[in-house]
């Protein structure tokens, strides 16, 4: 099958998602430059404002999105044996996306869109900023349908046979996906816009911040599951070896798409919007959800341990050392899992009903998502795109010892800057303050710390432009590559599966009362109760 | 289908780990009465100077029948209002928070006294300050381009001062 415009396809999406991540990593380093106070001509906090804003919503919409979008597109041709279904309408998706963030990037450039990419509304952004962010959501939307059709097509030619994991888990993003940005497509097209266009006067924070906090939740999970998909399906044949169960890794995906939706108020538990018993409710699926990533982590360690000892380590640990550790996608996993377990940890903490009250909305916050999205899900993009990128280019990869030192200096760089950050927070440092001024002795305990975030900033930085540097030459160079991307195969054949796991109709109406008991009475609520909605303010 | 006896195993022990964390989450907050504040009540923001309870006259401490202290507090753009506060240690406080404009958020740093203050709702935190000392109140949520400097003071002293003071009066102004 000739595949060459999917991987037209999916390179220009990588393409997109990586030239934002290295614009937002330039933000990056001068925030944690500006915020220390040490260079006083630096200090400006409409610029720092509008670089976080700019910053966030690069990384966590834009990076992410693309990504998402063209794995997708590569994942589904490769492993259905398909060509993606109606391109036109993929690239209309794409043109769709790439136009919204323009959109939404002149305002945020022009300082006129500095609400940071939550919004924050009763702060009111110039209303390009809504719309594009809308599009860039519609235009993922193209890319939900395509994958449901294609899962569709294949199913329909291939009765009761099982669907390729990494297809499965594709799909299982997209439902995802579609569920997920219902919340805050109801915010900003309900609220916002008709807001900021001046068509209502007031906007109602309490419903707002609920309907973000349905999407909050999940959408790192939108971004994770390619990460784990890489984790199952890609790292086990690059490691040598074989992945340990592929009936736990679907049960595992399923667990993630139905149980990360119920659950955004742990977001919430410092409103006062919400009651109690619905921030506990929420409490308890936000540890059900810890457990497709404690049998992530199992079977992906025993998928490693096989293939070590394939490739002849023994002992107890002696499989570790024998692994492929210049293998960009393994030692990406590596670095990946080691990320998990420490932001896994800040993770249980801010889930914690009340130990989160001493963490909440410190820089520990900022430190904790840095490392478990600019950490493990990241490094796990590198990866992918070290693999990807000569498959779907032709091209050879350039330098690979060169790829192994860059994912060597982020999992570097992201621990010197995220551990002092945590640290600022339980030393009791607000998040996102442009500057240091308050008078009160407790800021100088927090000096030292930010000195030692700027030497990590300092080295994701270089990290970044090290990884761009890479891809280019690689996408330049005049010598051919030709190969397809590898499928780990199960260690069991996997045969006569359940229907629950080769399909999502089941769970989707699941989800469907889940949902209705998490989020029905709380948003209806609003409607119940005499509210006192806010007008427009400037930032 | 096919799961590993190995895999059926850590199924187990996983699930264990999450149920031994919800029920301490649980316990606690059940047992020991964990405030986040969840009262759900609305008040029109726009309007605080002309409320019952949130007009400038009002804001502060005072001591309810019962010994405990209910603080009544007004964030805004860029401060919490009053800017000075003398609390007891040791005793029972109700912060009660509402914003005048934006959303805000505010805590103690070394306590568990942390909210959202999201405009058109009340926030009420219960909790003891242990130590006495001056405390930072600081705003953790972003709010406008003076969010960095948005912050105010407080002074913990013991409840035998704090009664003292009480008794001279103007305790709660400076």
């Amino acid at each position: 099958m000739d595949n060459s415009v999917e991987k037209k396809l999916a390179l220009t999406h990588f393409w997109v998602a990586f030239a934002a991540f290295g614009l937002a990593a330039v933000m990056g380093l001068y925030q944690v430059i500006e915020r220390s106070g040490f260079f006083s001509f630096l200090e400006s906090r409409e610029v720092y404002y509008a670089s976080v804003s700019t910053h966030g919503v690069l990384m966590g919409f834009v990076l992410t999105t693309f990504f998402i979008m063209g794995f997708g597109y590569y994942v589904a041709t490769s492993t259905l044996k398909l060509p993606v279904w109606n391109k036109t309408f993929a690239w209309t998706g794409f043109g769709v996306a790439l136009v919204g963030v323009v959109m939404a990037a002149l305002p945020l450039l022009f300082g006129q869109a500095s609400v940071l990419f939550t919004f924050y509304p009763p702060l009111k952004a110039h209303p390009l900023f809504y719309i594009g962010a809308t599009l860039l959501v519609v235009g993922s939307w193209f890319w939900c349908v395509s994958m449901i059709v294609m899962y569709t097509q294949w199913k329909k030619a291939n009765p009761g046979v099982p669907v390729p994991l990494a297809m499965f888990a594709t799909t299982g993003n997209a439902i995802l996906w579609l569920w997920t940005s219902a919340g805050v497509a109801a915010e900003v097209l309900f609220q916002l816009i008709p807001w900021a266009l001046g068509w209502i006067d007031t906007i109602d924070a309490g419903l707002a911040r609920t309907l973000f906090a349905w999407t909050l939740h999940p959408i790192v999970y939108f971004w994770l599951i390619p990460t784990y998909t890489a984790f199952y399906c890609l790292v086990p044949k690059q490691a040598g070896g074989f992945l340990f169960s592929d009936e736990m890794a679907r049960a595992a995906f399923i667990l993630l798409v139905v149980f990360s939706l119920p659950i955004g108020f742990h977001h919430l538990y410092m409103d006062p919007e919400q009651g109690h018993g619905w921030k506990i409710l929420h409490a308890v699926g936000t540890f059900v959800v810890t457990l497709p990533t404690f049998i992530t982590g199992f079977t992906v360690i025993a998928s490693l341990e096989i293939a070590g000892r394939l490739r002849g380590g023994q002992g107890l640990f002696g499989w570790i050392a024998a692994l492929p550790w210049n293998n960009p996608m393994v030692l990406a996993l590596i670095l990946g899992l080691l990320m998990l377990i420490f932001g896994g940890f800040g993770g249980l903490i801010n889930a914690s009903y009340a130990m989160n009250a001493m963490v909440h909305n410190t820089a520990w916050i900022s430190g904790h998502f840095h490392l478990i999205f600019g950490g493990t899900t990241i490094i796990m993009y590198f990866g992918i795109a070290y693999y990807f990128w000569p498959v779907l280019s032709g091209k050879p990869l350039y330098c690979p010892s060169l790829a192994i030192a860059q994912l060597w200096s982020w999992f570097i760089g992201m621990i010197i800057m995220t551990t002092p950050w945590h640290i600022l927070g339980l030393l009791g440092q607000p998040r996102r303050i442009d500057s240091v001024h308050y008078n009160n002795l407790l800021t100088l305990s927090w000096e030292p710390y930010e000195v030692t975030m700027i030497f990590g900033g300092l080295i994701l930085l270089g990290s970044a432009g090290l990884l761009i540097y890479i891809l280019y030459k690689t996408q330049t160079s005049q010598e051919s590559y030709q190969g397809e991307v590898e499928y780990a195969e199960p260690i069991h054949a996997v045969k006569d599966l359940p229907g629950y796991l080769n399909s999502f109709g089941l769970w989707n109406a699941i989800i469907a009362v889940f949902m209705l008991i998490a989020f029905g009475y709380p948003i209806l609520q609003f409607f119940l109760m005499e509210t006192f909605g806010s007008g427009r303010w400037g930032v | 289908m096919h799961i590993d006896q190995l895999e059926k195993r850590w199924a187990g022990i996983a699930l264990g780990i999450a149920g031994l964390f919800v029920a301490v989450i649980l316990g606690s907050a059940l047992v020991h009465g964990i405030h986040a504040p969840s009262n759900v009540e609305t008040i029109d923001s726009a309007k605080l100077h002309l409320s019952e309870e949130f007009a400038e006259d009002k804001l502060g401490a005072s001591t309810n029948p019962d010994g405990s202290v209910t603080v009544r507090m007004v964030a805004g753009r860029y401060g919490f209002y009053p800017k000075t506060l003398t609390l007891p240690a040791e005793t029972k406080i109700t912060f009660r928070w509402v914003s005048l404009d934006v959303i805000h958020g505010v805590h103690i740093p070394m306590t568990n006294m942390s909210t959202m203050i999201v405009p058109g709702y009340v926030a009420q935190v219960q909790t003891e300050l242990h130590h006495a000392g001056d405390y930072p109140l600081l705003c953790n949520e972003y709010c406008g381009m003076g969010h960095a400097h948005m912050w105010s003071n407080i002074k913990v002293v013991s409840k035998a001062q704090w009664e003292a003071l009480n008794k001279q009066g103007g305790a709660n102004h400076g």
